[in-house]
């Protein structure tokens, strides 16, 4: 067979198959039920403090950036 | 590292000043002349700092001079594209614009691609980059990779703009609709596009979110496909390394499907999946809610991804294209209204309980208008890319009013949005100088883009109708130049309409200026307005 058929032919078979499969993971995967709350952790991502350069504003302690503190989940 | 700096510098002067004495062409020849200029430039700017101590970098916060630097020039590209943008309109409402005098620069042919690459590059492009590097620290919390790379990504990227804008004028193009720039062009925009890439990649790797956030999804499909788009679409030949004029590799029907292949998902990614990518960011941000439904957004992400790409053999129906590869485009530019209003439902759902800051909060409103035109757009594209549709529409100025109805609509909304989100951010100010500005520009837009979009559609189906009528012998019964001079008062109120989209655009480089010059605001700052009692 010439180039163009089988490569036709795997795309219309093998290849589709696997990213419509990839596709229904990713969607069962969105919706999986105990991943919930990191759905919603997620989704509040924003709406963290932007402001990076002094995390914690207390007079007379060392300035401590947001990029030291470790997240607590939640 | 200054020696090697300044050996490649020197070299690529070199290179540049004979292109600009040798080169086969003009275009050639006066690009050759704008690298020298910019590389001597650099040259000496490291040559004289090389004895001074570098300061060290302070790595505590983010880095946000290349954000400013990207508002402004978002701005700036802005104002120009505009500009042309009306000129052009009334060029074809008036042909006697095309000035004697400025054959063959200021010929509609030559500021046409000038008009659609300042817009969508300049404008939008710059957007995206100022966002997705503002977006990208703030949401996975840590500070940009990779130090300075990002100014060679800006600055790149402004060279890129002007090498792509000069050929354009010069006539040099490879008369690819939206990937005009010649070979030469292609390669620069690559090697920034990659560098690009690795500082966004390498901010996302070094994140201290264990999420990466929606946003920063789209950012990343945005970045990696245009970098696929633009290299399959730009395999070409130059004739010679010293002259602009190449051969494409494809040829015919083929070279026509990559084309369109690159041209709608051009429209697909740059102008929808970054754009998704900002709306993702600053509609929570600005309504101070999470986003309405976490699992929507990445189902409609991954469907958008799927679907997109299969779209582009619609803007050939009725053409050489086999006509399985047509129906292919068809359907699935059909299905893709359903992720596109999936994203316009969560942008629009996340504002659930505080509708009210329409009324009060002039961003919001940027952005709801912004979503509304996302939505309009994403069902009157599916709508003509059904072949019965398109037979109407196609060739008409009703494909020009729904891609400015997408692109003054959703794209220039939520680009005015970042700007009047990030300028107090930026230069830390509390609001921008003047929201009854703000106002006026937002009612400017919407009475330009209403003008412009309902007078392209008259025109469009006027235009259509006229072409297909026959007579009861089977005639035509219109000459093309009827068609022409029929259209001349709907060319005259889309003229009018992008006077009141730029007008607005002017008041709002005028609230930026007074914003960062340090003017305080003369009204309420909307900062304080933003944070209801929950």
């Amino acid at each position: 067979m010439e180039t163009y058929s089988i490569l036709r032919e795997f795309a219309d078979s093998w290849f589709l198959l696997a990213m419509l499969s990839f596709f229904l993971g990713a969607s069962i995967f969105a919706f999986w039920p105990s991943l919930k709350a990191d759905r919603e952790d997620a989704a509040s991502i924003p709406l963290r403090d932007d402001v990076a350069g002094c995390a914690n504003a207390c007079a007379d302690c060392t300035c401590k950036s947001l990029f030291d503190l470790e997240r607590t989940d939640g | 590292m200054d020696v090697a700096k300044l050996i490649t510098l020197g070299l690529i002067t070199l290179i540049a000043a004979y292109a600009a004495d040798q080169g086969l062409d003009v275009a050639f020849r006066v690009h050759g002349f704008i690298v020298l200029l910019v590389a001597a430039g650099l040259f000496l700017h490291v040559l004289r700092r090389m004895d001074e101590p570098k300061p060290a970098a302070v790595l505590t916060d983010y880095n946000d001079g290349p954000v400013r630097a990207g508002v402004i020039a978002t701005a700036f590209w802005g104002i120009a594209g505009l500009a042309v943008g009306v000129l052009i309109a009334f060029q074809l409402a008036f042909p006697a614009l095309n000035f004697d005098w400025a054959q063959p620069f200021g010929n509609f042919g030559r500021l046409r691609p000038l008009h659609t690459s300042a817009v969508i590059f300049a404008f939008g492009g710059n957007a995206l980059i100022a966002s997705s590097i503002y977006i990208v620290q703030r949401t996975s919390r840590t500070r940009l990779f990779g130090g300075n790379l990002v100014w060679f990504v800006f600055w790149g990227y402004q060279l890129f703009i002007v090498l792509a804008a000069t050929g354009y004028l010069l006539g040099a193009t490879q008369s690819k609709e939206y990937a005009e720039p010649e070979w030469y062009v292609d390669i620069w925009l690559t090697l920034v596009w990659v560098v690009y890439l690795v500082i966004f990649l390498g901010t996302i790797i070094n994140r201290k979110e264990r999420h990466i956030y929606v946003a920063n999804w789209f950012f990343l499909a945005f970045i990696v496909t245009v970098a696929m788009l633009h290299i399959v679409n730009n395999l070409s030949v130059p004739v010679s390394i010293w002259g602009s004029k190449s051969v494409q590799l494809f040829s015919g029907v083929q070279d026509a499907m990559t084309q369109w292949w690159y041209g709608h998902n051009a429209v697909g990614f740059f102008l929808t999946a970054g754009f998704l990518g900002m709306m993702y960011y600053y509609v929570p941000k600005q309504a101070n809610r999470p986003v309405y439904s976490y699992k929507l957004s990445i189902v409609h992400f991954w469907a958008l991804i799927f679907l997109y790409i299969w779209a582009g053999p619609h803007h050939l129906h009725y053409t050489a294209l086999p006509d399985w590869a047509s129906t292919l485009g068809m359907v699935f530019s059909i299905i893709l209204w359903m992720p596109s209003w999936a994203g316009m439902m969560n942008g629009l759902m996340t504002l659930n309980g505080s509708w009210d800051k329409i009324r009060t909060d002039p961003i919001i409103r940027f952005l709801v208008a912004s979503l509304a035109f996302y939505g309009m757009s994403t069902f009157e594209g599916p709508m003509m890319s059904i072949r019965a549709v398109n037979s109407l529409s196609h060739y008409t100025d009703w494909t020009v009013g729904h891609v400015h109805s997408g692109a003054l609509g959703w794209n220039g909304m939520i680009i005015f949005a970042m700007i009047y989100f990030l300028t107090p951010r930026l230069w830390n100010r509390g609001a921008m100088y003047s929201t009854a500005a703000m106002n006026w520009h937002f009612w400017l837009a919407m009475i330009g883009i209403v003008l412009y979009a309902a007078s392209m559609w008259v025109s469009g189906i006027m235009e259509g109708l006229m072409w297909r009528e026959v007579d009861d012998q089977g005639f035509l019964v219109n000459s093309f130049a009827d068609t022409v001079s029929a259209k001349f008062p709907m060319y005259v109120v889309r003229g009018l309409g992008g006077v009141l989209y730029l007008g607005g655009a002017c008041i709002m480089v005028w609230n930026m200026w007074k914003t960062i010059r340090g003017h305080a605001p003369v009204t309420q700052p909307v900062s304080q307005m933003t944070a209801p009692a929950e």
